[in-house]
């Protein structure tokens, strides 16, 4: 694949070079046959003096679900949020260690979250639309954005993607928080959608909504992932195992808080765990 | 018949400690009912007190008359005028001042003691006297800087006497914009400023404007801070500029109750019932609004 370079800074500036990364020793971690879309590397994170990730280092591979599981506390929402910088907006935030896009650390100096934030999007646990209709939901990204196009065919071709649009294409002045939950969700993704991102991470997006609605999500995330590259975090084992390519555990023990445990293809993650800590959470034995 | 587990003489009616307990709870709900009577009956009493002395007076010629030295020719022309300018220009130089304010503590300001300082100011600047505004706006506006008694020192004092608790209740307001709306907009690209805009301001848009018609009504019933800084004026003709002495209903109505011809209380009361009604006004426009930002 050839390496595509996108300036991060505010600024029409010349693109730095992109800077290769000591390989980290590795235990269960395996690093993925498909070009890695974020390269993460020995991260660390600190909320004030309460420690939350301790040396992370994996690759997330372009075009799979990578999902993150691991029990409450172990980190993997804080991981997630690193990775388009959600977590400066929580005072007294403490980072070490980098998040590689496309060979650019997104925590070096001259770094726009706001570029990052653009090219990475979000879709949070609990449905969030803006208290405005479906259409602004959707064309807000956009707006904000400055794009240039025309916007109705924008906010339809979104709203197809997130298999949406039979169900709403009627009511597009109708209020985004009329919907019912599973479709709130398929709306945050198709605002996400609008703005035509790399990456879209998903925190918990179904631990919300009924078994019928999260089905409609898993599936949307298989078709879409064709297109993007997704990072899922969620408490629920076997969504893990149906819908992720990768799956990475994370965990909390006495000595190290957030640490990655094992990191793997999901099949061999679950059938055959390398650890014995995954293979006990995988089991239901805890967590 | 299902067994009755304590014996013959079972009964789930209240006895001993609960019975004692729900008569305490049932009498709560009448000392209750009490305290809020007091506060209703006032206002009733006082409405009906004022209703008896000056209801004849209302009249259309008493709203379009200037005031005059016979009661019965007196009206609330002038006063009127010299309300609605200093409550128009008052809103005009507070609500920016105060809703920038408050979008700065919630928003911007980096916590530190600068922040506490501001925020302790305005704490106590919410709960000082008018009158003390009243002596500022004397010294500043009217002789510092020359104004004068008019109608721009008065909306200086009163913008100045209301930023205070507009800024407190607008940044209550900001508080209450879920933070899932500030992280969703912000997850797609926006700027800080733009989340403020289109998601922060709007969704607190209810609860500022539920502060700032509280605040404007205190300030269009305001009467000594205006008297302190000189707008105790007899006035026959019609505003036009910032820069003319004025009066105001307030400061009309204090005029009437000093004099001491009967016929001149009387056109208090009906001066008072007309300042309620638009009071009232105000805080239905309010509602109205608020209903309307509500929409979604």
């Amino acid at each position: 694949m050839t390496e595509i370079r996108i300036d991060l800074r505010p600024a029409a500036q010349s693109a730095p070079a992109a800077h290769a990364m000591e390989p980290a020793s590795r235990g269960h971690v395996i690093e993925p046959a498909e070009p890695a879309a974020i390269s993460i590397d020995r991260l660390s994170l600190w909320y004030g003096h309460k420690r939350a990730l301790t040396g992370v280092s994996l690759d997330i591979p372009v075009n799979r679900v990578t999902a993150l599981i691991g029990p409450s506390g172990c980190g993997k929402s804080t991981l997630l949020r690193s990775i388009n910088r959600m977590n400066d907006l929580i005072p007294g935030v403490r980072i070490e260690g980098t998040v590689a896009y496309h060979g650019i650390n997104i925590y070096g100096k001259d770094i726009d979250p706001v570029e990052v934030r653009r090219r990475i999007g979000m879709v949070f646990q609990k449905p969030n639309p803006f208290p405005k209709s479906i259409y602004d939901n959707v064309a807000f990204g956009a707006r904000v954005n400055g794009y240039r196009g025309n916007l109705d065919d924008l906010v339809e071709s979104s709203l197809r993607r997130a298999a949406l649009w039979d169900e709403v294409k009627n009511d597009l002045k109708k209020s985004g928080l009329a919907l019912s939950g599973g479709q709130q969700q398929r709306l945050c993704i198709a605002r996400a959608l609008a703005n035509d991102p790399d990456v879209i991470l998903m925190d918990e997006p179904c631990s919300a909504l009924d078994p019928i609605a999260t089905l409609k999500i898993e599936d949307l995330m298989r078709e879409i992932v064709k297109d993007y590259t997704i990072i899922i975090v969620t408490h629920n084992m076997q969504q893990a195992a149906r819908v992720s390519d990768y799956t990475a555990f994370m965990l909390t023990d006495e000595t190290t808080t957030g640490q990655l445990i094992e990191y793997g293809r999901t099949q061999e993650l679950f059938t055959n765990p390398g650890d014995r800590r995954t293979e006990d959470y995988i089991s239901g034995r805890f967590g | 018949m299902a067994v009755r587990p304590g014996g013959s003489d079972f009964s789930l009616r209240a006895t001993g400690s609960v019975a004692r307990r729900q008569a305490l709870s049932r009498a709560s709900r009448y000392v209750l009912l009490g305290a809020s009577l007091v506060g209703v009956v006032a206002l009733i009493t006082l409405l009906w007190d004022t209703a008896a002395a000056g209801a004849s007076r209302v009249s259309w010629d008493f709203v379009t008359s200037y005031p005059s030295r016979r009661a019965a020719d007196a009206g609330l022309r002038s006063s009127i005028i010299g309300s609605t300018w200093v409550m128009a220009t008052t809103i005009l130089l507070a609500i920016p001042i105060a809703v920038g304010t408050a979008l700065w503590i919630e928003e911007f300001a980096p916590k530190g003691r600068f922040l506490t300082i501001v925020q302790l100011n305005l704490a106590n600047l919410a709960g000082v006297p008018s009158i003390i505004y009243g002596i500022l706006g004397l010294a500043v506006f009217v002789r510092y800087f020359q104004l004068g008694p008019s109608i721009l020192a008065g909306s200086l004092t009163l913008a100045l006497m209301i930023i205070p608790m507009t800024v407190i209740a607008s940044t209550e307001a900001i508080r209450q914009v879920p933070p899932s709306i500030r992280d969703g907009s912000l997850a797609l690209g926006a700027t800080h400023w733009q989340t403020v805009w289109h998601h922060v301001l709007p969704g607190a848009m209810p609860g500022i404007m539920t502060g700032t018609i509280l605040a404007i009504s205190r300030a269009a019933g305001e009467t000594a801070a205006l008297i302190m800084i000189g707008a105790f004026t007899f006035i026959a003709y019609d505003n036009t500029s910032l820069m003319e002495d004025f009066t105001t209903v307030p400061i009309q109505i204090y005029n009437w109750t000093i004099r001491p011809q009967e016929a001149f209380r009387e056109n208090a009361a009906a001066a008072i019932l007309l300042l309620i009604a638009a009071v009232f006004s105000l805080n239905l426009i309010a509602v109205i609004v608020r209903e309307r930002f509500r929409r979604y």
